[in-house]
Order: C-alpha cells, then structure tokens, then sequence
C-alpha cells in the first residue's frame, strides 16, 4: 500500500488547501465547488501519470488497487473488498440522484460578466477630450451619481455596495475597466443593467439606466474621471 | 393503367416474394426521401428563393456536420504532404530508406484521404447552394473569378498527387528522385493556394471588405484580402500539421498495438514517435498563431471580439484550455514513457526531471482553465461576492493565460530537449559551458515570461497587448532558437551511452497517441463553432443579416454534442479509410532494412534513434 499513500495524502492535503487555508487568505473567499473539483482533478491526473511513467511504479500504484478489487490475497481486507464493491455502486447512484432529483435550491451561476455590447456602441471613441478640467468635472459627477455604490476610492465599495448581490465593480481591479474600452463603459452607463442581453443576466443587476437623468457627455466625463481616478487605462489599438 | 396497376400488383408479389428485405429497403428508402417531400422554402412564394429547410434534421445541422467533417479531412489531406515531403527529403539527403518509406506511408494515407474530402466538398457545395440559394449567389457574385482559380488549383494538385503517389517507386534515383521531390514541393505549394482561397470566403463572411466599384477581379481580391485572412491562413496551415501530425500518430499507434512481430513494433512504434513529434513542433508556434488571430478580430470588430472572448463563447476558451491541456499532457506523456522505455536504465535517471515538469505543466494548467466568471451556486457566490472570486480571480484573464500558455510551451519544448539528449554523453570541451549557458537561457527565459506577465496586470492594455505579450512570445521564440541548435551542435560528438530501443513501448504510448489525435479532433470542432458563432446572426457579418429560422446560436451544450459527434464520424471515416487503405498490407512484411537503423543524420533531431528489436514491455 505504500505507493498509494503518497496520492492519497497530496489529494486530500490540497483539498484542504483548497477548501480551508485559500479562503482565509486576507482579501480571499471561500472556492465555488466546481473549481475545487477542477484542481482535484489536474491533480488526480497528476499522480496517475506519474505513476504511470515506468512498469516499476504502475504496478507499484496499480498492483495493490487491482489486488484489492479482484481480492487476490488480501486477507483480513476480504470485508473491507465486499463493502467498497456495495458502497461504490451506491455513491455512484446517490449521486446521480443528487444531480438529477428535483432540488429548490438554484441553479449554478454561469454569468457572463462582460456580453458583447450592441454593434452601434462599438467603435466610439470618446468625444469629450481628456483635459484636467474635464476629468475633475468627470470625478464631481462620479462623486454625486456612481460612488454610492462603487465606492469614492473606485473600489466598489461605496457606502450602498453592501446591499447588493452580485456587488458593484470595482474599477481599480485590473480586470475589470482596463480590460475594456470606453465605448463598452458608456453603453453599460448609459443602458444599464436592464441593457444586459440575456447572458449577463440583466436582472442580476441594480445599476441604472443613465441616459434618463445623464446626458451623454456627463457619461463620456464620468468615464474620463472613472479611469483616472481607479488608475486605470482603457483599452486602446493604438 | 391498367398495366401500370399490374406492375404494382407484380412488384407487391416480388416484395412478398422475397421476404422482408426489399420491403425493409424500400421502407428505409421511403424514410429517406420523407424529407425530400417536405423541403420547405423559406421566403415570399412570388419572390426568389432564399433558404430552404429539410425539417425535423434541419439546414443548419446537416451543413455543419458536412462542413466541419470536409474541413477535418481537408486539414488532414493538406497538413500531411508537409511533413510527408520533410521526411521524403531527410531519406533522401541522410540515405536512409526507412524515412523514404515513412514518407511513402505518410502520402498513401494521403492519397485514401483525398478523394473522401473532395466528395465532401462537392456535397458541401451542393448543400449550400440549395439550402442557402441567396447567400450562395451574393457570394459567388464577389468571388466568381476564385472560384474559377480554385478549380484550377485544384486540377493541378490532383494532377501532381497522382504523379506523387503512382510514380513514388518509379522516380527512385538520380534525376528522377530530384524532380519527386520537386513535385512534392508543387504538392504543399498547391495544397497552400487551396488552403487559402476558401479561407478567404470564409474570412469574408467573418470581417467583410465590400467595394462597389471596380472590376470582378478588383472586388474578390479587395474581399479576399479582409482582416482576417491571413491570421486564419497562417492559423490553419500550423494546425493542419498538428492535425496530420497526431492523426498519423494514432494511425501508428493502433498499427503498434496491433503488430504481430517484432519488426512491425519497432516501425509503428518509431512512426508514432515521428507523428508526436510533428503534432507538438506544429503545437507549440499554434497558441502564437491563434492569440494573432484573436487580436486581429478583436481590433476588427469589438462586439466580435468581446462575443468570442467576453461573452457567451468566452466558456469554449475554457473547453479549449481542458483541450490543449490534455494535449499538452499527452505529448509530454508519450516523450517520458519514451525516455523510461526506450532507453534502458534511464527510469530513474530522469525520474526528477519528469516530476518538475509534470508539476509545472499541472500548475499553469490549473491557471489556464481557471475562468474569469467562476461557476457557483448562488451561496458560493454570496460569499465570493458575485462570481468573480477576489483572489485567483486574477487567473482568468488574457495576462495569465498567455503567461502560463508560454510556460507550457517552454517545458514541452524542454521536455523533447530532454528526449534527445537522453542515453548520450556529450564530449565537446565546451559542453558544460554550453548546459550552463543552455539552463541560465531556460531560467532566466521563465522568469521573464512570468515577471511580464504580473507586470501585465499593471499596465495599459495596449501596452500589455502589443509590447508584453509579443515579448514573452519571442523570449520563447529565443530559447527554441538558442537551444536547439547548441543541442545539435553538442550531440554531434556525443557518445551514445545507451542504444534507444524501438518496440518497447507500453500498450498505454499507443493510447496516449490516440487520445491526443481525439483531442486535436475534438479542438478543431469546438474552435470551428466559435469562429462560425462569432458571426451570431449574420450571414456576412454587418452585411447580409441571417433572416431564417436558424438566426441563432446555438446553446453550448448543444454544440457539444455536435463536436462530440462531429469528432466520433470524423473518427470513423478516418479509420474506415485507413483499413481500407490498408488492406493490401497485411501479410506484408515491413522491411525497411534493419542494417540502416541506428544510423542518425546529424542535424535531424526528432528522427533519433534505432536498434535491433527487442521485446515489447508492458
């Protein structure tokens, strides 16, 4: 059994990695399930193609798995043989039940944060010029209609952010605003959550739909100051 | 009528007549000609028609499975006369017969292939031309004058194929064997053109150049010459290697699991290791190829772009990842089982090596198919705080991914480094300098992509786009074209210290082969939906709108299970074609000479090896 506990042990020391040290990382959370599987499996991969790598090793991985299932001189495991050959096929069913069953819980998430945004939003570039005059206007109307929510600090957490769910971007993460350009952040201001298509599930958000209260200059400046203010820079192709 | 209704009467006694067969047939034949009855055409009953249907099957469903298996073989059938034509060429400088009979195995599989893929672009055509009529006749009316240039290009590659193949053992020597290898040549060369010109309708239909004005000519090549024509010729010819490469090798492998003498082992098991080592030399300059590609649509059209990468497609960038991933695996894989099979004693020689390597590929894995957007229940994402997770957030975009796609690039290429210096001790006087030198370029290469690719995260995304990520991609660039010819100059005076043995391969190399040609399959699929996907309801995108009933895109799950049966007939006529191809061999004896093995040419690393045979180890 000596070359099955080395797997064994990584498997469930990175599960706990994954599942208890990670999320108490400062500034972390807790992993979705389905990414802990994800590791779990590369690492599953892992072992079983290093073991595999030589005669030597795959019949020291593979011979005790194969001696226990087929029962091949086993000895004193004989009952331990008889309740994995009854449990497995039970885990196997309790599963697939539990996959299948009719549950009231939810449905996994599968949001897409990003959606493409209609064809006459893109390509526009920013009409109001990038002045300090305009991105201090830009900051002011920032400061008066989006900090709320996304925070003064750009942060997405503006004194309103707790009550939301999922919570407002943070814009001085450099995978959000920097990875976009103008043009998308003034269709997102302008039409809001309600714009969404359907894969960006517009009802999982609260933003609002701007072009009723903004024209749209004060938008192209509250981009302007939006950027500057989260030191970030838009996406260009030039 | 009456003696027609005595014909029925007769055919009805006939039916009975011969039991339930002809009935069963006619029954199916009536089952298949249902459809017929019920092609509907769309569009006003006075006007031009602009689509038909065949319900229940469907237009859209039928032209995909068509295409994409035309596309499959096509790949094949051009990728292969690449390599087919390299190993003709190495026979004939190095004098060793076995490559020329490598090549000749290589373009016998080309040859079956070739007239499956005409026939499926004929019944592609025929297809478009019915189920799409309006699309069909805007297109040829831009690109009449290719069409006419393909066919052309067409006569001639059939013309030099058969001139190839049927003169193969008749051009043998001298001049002869010149003007085969020149042919060979006008063989890629034509095969490049036919590869290129319907890319350019496709590529149209994807980034389109209209002019009104100008000649025929003037308007098919202003449409032929859009955006992103030539990211996708250069995309797709790296990728029909990679797709010869490893649909060869698991051509090889199954010949290898299925051999019943030593002598066959050892070949197929040779073959296989040439046809992974094609599949990984055309794999590791592909993600280069397809980041150009990705780039070029993204500066095209934004809403294409966020579409493919962003938005609802972003999740095949995931699949994608599992794919190569695999892929990547596989291929390392089969170069270990390589290294502790075919070269006695080097088991644990290499044991640490191969663990270093197996860890960093599973870590820049496991960054890779991270996504931006984390799958998770709605509590999961109460505590994540949406579903974008605060922490390995950070691996699901363009920065890491490139990052760790460089990395795994490096440890595969070290990984064949590795293979070919394995059994052989270097000799020169300069050999430790040069592993220094060689293992300071590694480090210090590793350490560069990875420092760029944090300091990505900082920076604009112009900046990261255009400077960061085409550095890390000539660093790596550079290593390949540092080490690889030090290697070979430091192997040209190394002593072998252990003979590679041919043969000797475990059953599972043989699988490995396989899976990895499953999974170039299977890739080619899934990236064929996305770039057809990306065009969402437009025929020619922003030009001619889609208006039938299939204006959609199809839900992921759905497309899986098309690529997922896409790949199983691909399969299936591959090795359909392949038996049949094969069928005069069986019996044959494999001989290519077993006083020429272990002569290696200098300078032609992947082709290393050979020995007397030996017994096959499980």
């Amino acid at each position: 059994m000596g070359a099955l506990t080395k797997p064994i042990i990584l498997l469930v020391v990175i599960y706990l990695l994954l599942k208890f040290v990670v999320p108490n990382v400062p500034g972390s959370a807790p992993l979705p399930s389905s990414l802990i599987f994800l590791y779990l499996m590369l690492t599953m991969a892992g072992i079983v193609i290093y073991y595999t790598m030589s005669g030597e090793s795959k019949d020291a991985f593979w011979g005790p798995i194969q001696r226990f299932l087929t029962g091949e001189n086993i000895g004193a495991l004989q009952t331990a043989r008889y309740g994995v050959l009854i449990l497995f096929p039970l885990l196997v069913g309790w599963q697939t039940y539990g996959s299948t069953a009719v549950s009231d819980a939810p449905p996994a998430e599968n949001r897409t944060i990003h959606p493409a945004p209609p064809g006459e939003y893109t390509g526009l570039s920013n009409p109001v010029s990038k002045t300090p005059e305009n991105i201090m206007q830009g900051k002011g109307f920032y400061a008066a209609f989006c900090s709320p929510c996304h925070g003064g600090n750009f942060d997405g957490k503006g004194p309103a952010a707790r009550g939301f769910n999922p919570p407002p971007a943070n814009f001085s993460d450099p995978t959000t605003i920097a990875m976009l350009q103008e043009s998308y952040l003034f269709w997102r201001i302008k039409k809001g959550g309600v714009g969404l298509p359907i894969e960006g599930m517009p009802w999982k958000s609260a933003m609002p739909r701007w072009e009723v209260e903004l024209p749209d200059e004060w938008i192209w400046k509250i981009i302007l100051g939006e950027y500057d203010g989260a030191h970030q820079s838009p996406r260009t192709w030039e | 009528m009456r003696h027609q209704g005595g014909q029925l009467q007769q055919m009805l006694r006939t039916l009975r007549g011969h039991g339930g067969w002809l009935s069963v047939w006619l029954l199916a034949a009536g089952w298949l000609a249902l459809p017929s009855l019920g092609i509907a055409a769309e569009g006003a009953p006075a006007g031009p028609v602009e689509y038909r249907d065949i319900p229940g099957i469907g237009s859209r469903n039928i032209v995909w499975v068509i295409a994409q298996l035309h596309l499959l073989l096509a790949g094949f059938v051009l990728g292969v006369p690449i390599f087919a034509w390299l190993c003709e060429i190495v026979g004939w400088k190095s004098g060793e017969k076995r490559y020329d009979k490598l090549a000749k195995e290589f373009t016998k599989l080309l040859t079956s292939s070739y007239a499956t893929t005409a026939l499926f672009g004929g019944i592609l055509l025929f297809l478009l031309i019915g189920f799409y009529p309006k699309l069909m006749n805007y297109l040829t009316d831009i690109f009449f004058p290719s069409f006419v240039f393909y066919c052309i290009l067409f006569l001639l590659e059939t013309a030099t194929l058969y001139l190839y193949w049927y003169g193969w053992d008749a051009m043998q020597d001298g001049g002869k064997k010149t003007f085969h290898i020149f042919l060979g040549f006008l063989l890629n060369l034509f095969a490049f053109f036919i590869m290129i010109v319907p890319n350019s309708w496709a590529t149209f239909q994807a980034s389109p150049v209209v002019i009104a004005e100008g000649t025929d000519l003037a308007r098919a090549w202003a449409a032929t010459w859009n955006p992103t024509w030539w990211p996708v010729n250069i995309h797709r010819l790296i990728a029909n290697v990679v797709l010869g490469g490893y649909i060869c090798g698991a051509y090889a492998g199954i010949r290898y699991l299925a051999a019943r003498n030593a002598e066959e082992r050892d070949h197929y098991d040779w073959m296989g290791y040439v046809g992974n080592f094609i599949g990984v030399f055309g794999l590791l300059p592909l993600p280069f190829a397809g980041y150009w590609l990705m780039r070029e649509i993204y500066q095209y059209n934004q809403q294409m772009g966020i579409t493919l990468m962003g938005g609802f497609l972003s999740w095949l960038f995931i699949l994608q990842a599992m794919l190569i991933g695999v892929l990547f695996l596989g291929s390392n894989y089969y170069f270990w089982l390589g290294i502790t099979h075919r070269i006695p004693g080097s088991e644990h020689q290499y044991k640490k090596p191969i663990m270093t390597m197996l860890v960093i590929l599973l870590l820049c894995l496991g960054v890779w198919m991270t996504p931006h957007s984390l799958v998770a229940s709605l509590e999961e994402a109460r505590k994540m705080g949406g579903t974008h997770h605060p922490l390995l957030g950070v691996f699901g975009v363009m920065s890491a991914k490139m990052t760790v796609a460089n990395l795994m690039i490096l440890v595969t290429f070290m990984s064949f480094i590795m293979y070919w210096r394995a059994g052989k001790q270097e000799t020169a006087t300069w050999a430790k300098v040069a592993r220094s030198v060689m293992g300071a370029v590694l480090i210090l290469a590793g350490i560069a992509v990875i420092v760029l690719g944090v300091w990505g995260y900082f920076v604009p995304a112009i900046i990261r786009i255009n400077y960061f990520s085409t550095s890390q991609v000539l660093i790596v660039l550079f290593v390949m074209l540092t080490i690889t010819p030090l290697t070979a100059l430091l192997l040209k005076s190394a002593r072998t210290t252990t003979e590679m043995v041919w043969g000797r391969m475990p059953p599972r190399a043989g699988y490995a082969l396989v899976l990895n040609a499953v999974m170039v399959i299977l890739l080619m699929t899934l990236m064929g939906y996305a770039r057809s996907s990306s065009r969402v309801h437009w025929h020619v995108y922003g030009v001619m709108r889609d208006s039938s009933q299939y204006a959609f895109s199809p839900a992921l799950g759905y497309a899986a299970a098309f690529m997922a049966l896409n790949t199983f007939l691909f399969c299936m006529l591959v090795a359909f074609i392949f038996w049949v191809a094969t069928m005069g061999d069986k019996g044959k004896a494999t001989g290519y000479g077993g006083g020429e093995k272990g002569k290696l040419p200098h300078g032609v690393p992947a082709m290393a090896g050979g020995s007397p045979p030996r017994g096959n180890e499980q």
